[in-house]
């Protein structure tokens, strides 16, 4: 079935075919990583940290989808969509690292659970695709106003990586609204799932948002994350306002993720992510 | 190369008198040229063509399962962001073929059900599971090396669509080869673990890549007409003789052992003479007695099945809109 809204999805993604590509060659590769990168201050290594864990843990459930989504379409979108966060994740991974002479993959595959500060919303499952889709709804409209600002960043990588990034989640935007409308427009099953979705989704909302110490530390480097609030809301309300949706009220989380502490799924997702490089400690792949 | 007619592609000159159309379709394949949507074909032609072209976006698909397998476990992330690339890749290639099955004429909606219902046919060699790391080394490595030297003739496949999309396929196809190569080099410079691990999986997917090609070419009863029809450039035999010529270089550079005892350089013939391959487990795998067949096809039929709500929510919706914007108009 390909109805002229899913071609449209098609189109896209087609059209952001380049946007996650990679290829082999070591030089394209390391293209995905922002050249002559300084080192990070202590503070700043930890900011990087948490945005690339973010980048990193959707990425992965991301992933999940190719060969499993609901058409071939969405298996080329999210796959896009998930290749770019994970292109995301490695600039800023890579960058956290360089303080404390770890790599991308030390970051990656040898931190447990508690040394990872990802935010909650990112942990959660993949769910049914409405749960997916909420979780993108919210995410990408959360970093395109963080990317957004982060441009104008004193540190000159963080302010490349955004600048980079922020073109990509621009289109992820786009993929969550389209969806957000088709199903809640679609049928009355595609609306009941995409309603109960997000209020799924919705208590991790407000960790995005809190201010933590870190980010006094860092003034003109890392953006407040509660100055994006408005920004965040003012975009979101009206494709709610269009799909017929309430903003839900219900459950707020109380978050930790910067602090370590995390839901539930991280470990099984680390579990699953990190198996086989810790099967063989010291290997190259 | 110009492949001349084969006199068994046309009628028999004591058969019914040719068509105007058919004149001019046995014009253009004897010119080399290519066929378009619109041309007329004889329904044999089309038929193949469905056959075969469905069955190769068939394959491309299922194809995904063996190495998503491998995407939220990838021990890299390098390799990960390669894997993902690939197998979204994969997907795409399923698109263009599907799109250039519907030229002519079958949807692709019949197309899946037709799969998901068992009744298609697609490369048999994705019924073979992918138990370790190194299996995304082989696939790349042999099985996508196997494609390619299966397609690139067929970017000049008389039919136009069939043709073009090729040309994209192939591009990507070479550097899926290349990457899957790197994948096995990195393994076999690596510990003692990594090293039986790759071999393990030579071991594993290169006789499974070697029935890629079909049939020996005396058991082949589909080759002659393809092949005076343009689609098919070189035999089964041919195809798969070069293969072997390009593996062998590549395996000494891996250090790896392809698992044929019987496999050496003939001096006289200038190819390798290979051992006997073994066609009752080809036929097997065939016949839906692989090692994956049923988890294959389930997988399939749940991603399709669990993804039906979403594309009547997409449908509903076009259709809402439409009649939205009919009315402001």
């Amino acid at each position: 079935m390909t109805g002229t809204n899913t071609a449209d999805a098609a189109t896209n993604a087609d059209h952001d075919h380049g946007h996650g590509h990679v290829e082999v060659d070591s030089v394209t590769l390391s293209a995905e990583l922002v050249e002559g990168a300084s080192v990070a201050s202590h503070d700043v290594a930890e900011y990087a940290l948490w945005l690339g864990d973010d980048a990193l843990i959707i990425a992965q459930q991301l992933g999940w989808w190719i060969s499993r989504a609901p058409e071939l379409e969405e298996d080329v979108a999210l796959g896009n969509i998930g290749l770019d966060l994970l292109g995301h994740a490695r600039s800023l991974l890579h960058y956290a690292g360089a303080e404390s002479g770890r790599s991308e993959d030390d970051l990656a595959y040898w931190r447990d659970e508690p040394q990872f500060r990802s935010a909650h919303l990112f942990e959660q499952p993949n769910g049914d695709f409405a749960h997916t889709i909420a979780r993108q709804f919210i995410a990408a409209h959360y970093l395109f106003e963080l990317y957004t600002r982060l441009q104008a960043s004193g540190d000159a990588t963080l302010a490349a990586i955004a600048a980079k990034s922020v073109k990509e989640v621009d289109y992820h935007r786009d993929h969550s609204v389209q969806w957000i409308l088709r199903l809640s427009l679609g049928t009355e099953e595609s609306r009941r799932r995409m309603i109960t979705a997000l209020s799924d989704l919705w208590p991790y909302v407000e960790e995005l948002f809190a201010d933590e110490p870190l980010i006094d530390r860092l003034e003109g480097v890392a953006v407040r994350p509660s100055s994006l609030r408005q920004a965040f809301d003012d975009a979101i309300v009206p494709v709610l306002a269009e799909a017929e949706l309430e903003v839900p009220r219900g459950f707020i989380s109380s978050g930790g993720g910067r602090g370590g502490k995390h839901s539930e799924n991280l470990g099984f997702i680390l579990a699953e992510m990190q198996v086989l490089a810790r099967a063989h400690p010291g290997a190259s792949w | 190369m110009t492949t001349p007619a084969e006199p068994y592609a046309l009628p028999t000159e004591a058969s019914v008198e040719v068509s105007a159309e058919e004149h001019q379709f046995n014009e253009l394949i004897a010119a080399d040229s290519r066929i378009e949507p619109r041309d007329w074909m004889p329904e044999g032609y089309r038929k193949t063509l469905v056959r075969q072209i469905s069955q190769h976006a068939h394959s491309e698909i299922i194809g995904m399962q063996p190495e998503a397998n491998w995407i939220t476990r990838a021990p890299s992330l390098k390799r990960k962001a390669i894997l993902m690339a690939k197998v979204q890749d994969e997907a795409g290639h399923g698109l263009y073929l599907y799109s250039a099955a519907q030229t002519l004429g079958t949807t692709r909606d019949e197309m899946t059900d037709a799969l998901i219902a068992g009744k298609a046919r697609y490369s048999s060699i994705f019924n073979y599971p992918s138990p370790t790391w190194a299996d995304m080394g082989a696939i790349g490595w042999l099985v996508d090396g196997a494609a390619i030297c299966n397609q690139v003739p067929l970017c000049r496949a008389s039919y136009g669509p069939y043709g073009r999309a090729m040309v994209r396929i192939c591009k990507e196809e070479s550097f899926h080869q290349r990457q899957g190569f790197e994948i096995l080099l990195e393994l076999m410079n690596g510990t003692p673990a990594q090293r039986e691990m790759a071999q393990d999986a030579v071991n594993r997917w290169y006789w499974p890549a070697l029935q890629m090609f079909g049939p020996p070419d005396n058991d082949s009863p589909n080759s002659a007409q393809s092949m005076a029809w343009n689609i098919k450039r070189f035999s089964n035999d041919e195809l798969r003789q070069r293969f072997v010529g390009m593996c062998v270089p590549q395996a000494e550079v891996l250090g790896v052992t392809l698992p044929d005892p019987d496999l050496r350089y003939n001096e006289e013939t200038k190819e390798y003479d290979m051992g006997e391959i073994d066609w009752t487990e080809f036929h097997e795998v065939l016949a839906g007695r692989g090692p994956a067949n049923a988890r294959r096809l389930q997988r399939r039929r749940e991603a399709h099945e669990d993804g039906a709500w979403v594309r009547e929510a997409a449908a509903a919706y076009a259709r809402k809109q439409a009649v939205r914007s009919k009315a402001v108009a």
